[in-house]
């Protein structure tokens, strides 16, 4: 990474058409979620707050995808660093509870929020994804959970978020297996509701914006509310789940795991050996 | 069109002339320097090119384009 790009902001907040804020993230490799691109996501709620649009649109500037998810080497060089179980634990659990805020932010934003996707969509980056009641995917997006191969379950609001959007048995099938779902196989079970080509999400998301501008912003936030609850008690028991189980020597083991992987599926556990 | 000439068709369009040289048994990967963006893409490519939808562990131990070729059949394409 040059030193140009370790200075760029995390993510950049613009006015775009009339009543529309545009969020896009622009972290270096794949807007990996760590302690920076957390605080630049609450910025941007803030900002969001501060300037009441009637449509946000998320979309990222970095060409390998919208999000790769949580940062992993900075959370595996996070829990080596505290040697307290108490102290480390408590951090993550404030990590914790600021990114679901975040996610819960953007869920319950009372308009319409729209995702262009491209690229890689994986763990925290399909969870921040699933808080848009609209998603737009290049065709060559793909949609996963890898965190099973960790010893961890997604942790960040996703599952109880795909529960709402998508059919149990994919639900279970992304969990379990950890397989990656194309756009146009999302599409089918509308996790997307447009499939564009490559280089067209955002400029199709911006369109999709100007038309949900033409409806009544009342009966819209009425609408929303009324379609899309916030799962208060699975959001909660996501977090119980996931707090347990980070804190194990079996997790780091396998995040210092992923952190030396240089083959092409670290999303997956690593290949049995050959006979 | 055989599905290995389909394979090697797919492979000159995502990674140009570098790919014209791979033959059934050469180490894609290798030849290639295929990284895990360019995996994704590639089983983006194959399930459009294909109409199949393969799991991405099968694709995980498969360094040539036969082996490509086998797993595709597998799954009616």
């Amino acid at each position: 990474m040059t030193a140009a790009a370790e200075r760029q902001a995390p993510l950049a907040v613009a006015a775009g058409e009339d009543g529309v804020l545009e969020v896009a993230l622009q972290r270096l490799p794949c807007n990996e979620i760590g302690t920076a691109m957390l605080a630049a996501l609450e910025g941007a709620c803030d900002a969001i707050d501060a300037a009441a649009p009637r449509v946000v649109i998320l979309h990222s500037t970095v060409p390998a995808g919208f999000c790769a998810g949580a940062d992993l080497r900075e959370l595996h060089a996070g829990m080596l660093a505290v040697e307290d179980p108490a102290e480390r634990r408590a951090a993550i659990a404030d990590f914790l509870e600021r990114i679901h805020r975040v996610m819960d932010r953007l869920d319950t934003f009372p308009g319409p929020v729209v995702a262009a996707l491209h690229g890689v969509c994986f763990g925290g980056g399909f969870e921040l994804a699933l808080t848009a009641d609209l998603r737009i995917a290049e065709k060559n997006t793909r949609f996963a959970f890898p965190e099973l191969r960790l010893g961890l379950i997604p942790g960040f609001g996703g599952l109880p978020r795909l529960r709402r959007d998508a059919p149990a048995g994919l639900v279970r099938s992304l969990l379990m297996s950890g397989r990656s779902l194309g756009a146009r196989r999302a599409a089918e079970v509308e996790l997307v509701q447009q499939v564009v080509a490559p280089g067209e999400a955002l400029g199709a998301a911006r369109r999709l914006a100007a038309q949900l501008l033409r409806y009544d912003a009342h009966a819209t936030r009425l609408g929303k509310a009324f379609v899309k609850p916030l799962p208060r008690e699975d959001l909660d028991e996501e977090k119980r789940i996931f707090l347990e189980l980070i804190d194990r020597p079996a997790v780091r083991e396998a995040l210092a795991d992923f952190a030396s992987r240089t083959d092409a599926h670290p999303w997956l556990p690593r290949a049995a050996p050959s006979p | 069109m055989t599905t290995l000439e389909r394979l090697q068709q797919l492979a000159r369009t995502r990674f140009g002339e570098k790919a014209d040289a791979l033959g059934p048994d050469t180490d894609f990967f290798d030849a290639l320097g295929i990284d895990s963006l360019q995996a994704l893409d590639l089983l983006t490519d194959i399930e459009d090119a294909f109409g199949v939808e393969v799991p991405d562990w099968e694709m995980q131990d498969v360094r040539t384009l036969g082996g490509l070729a086998e797993v595709i059949g597998r799954y009616g394409g």
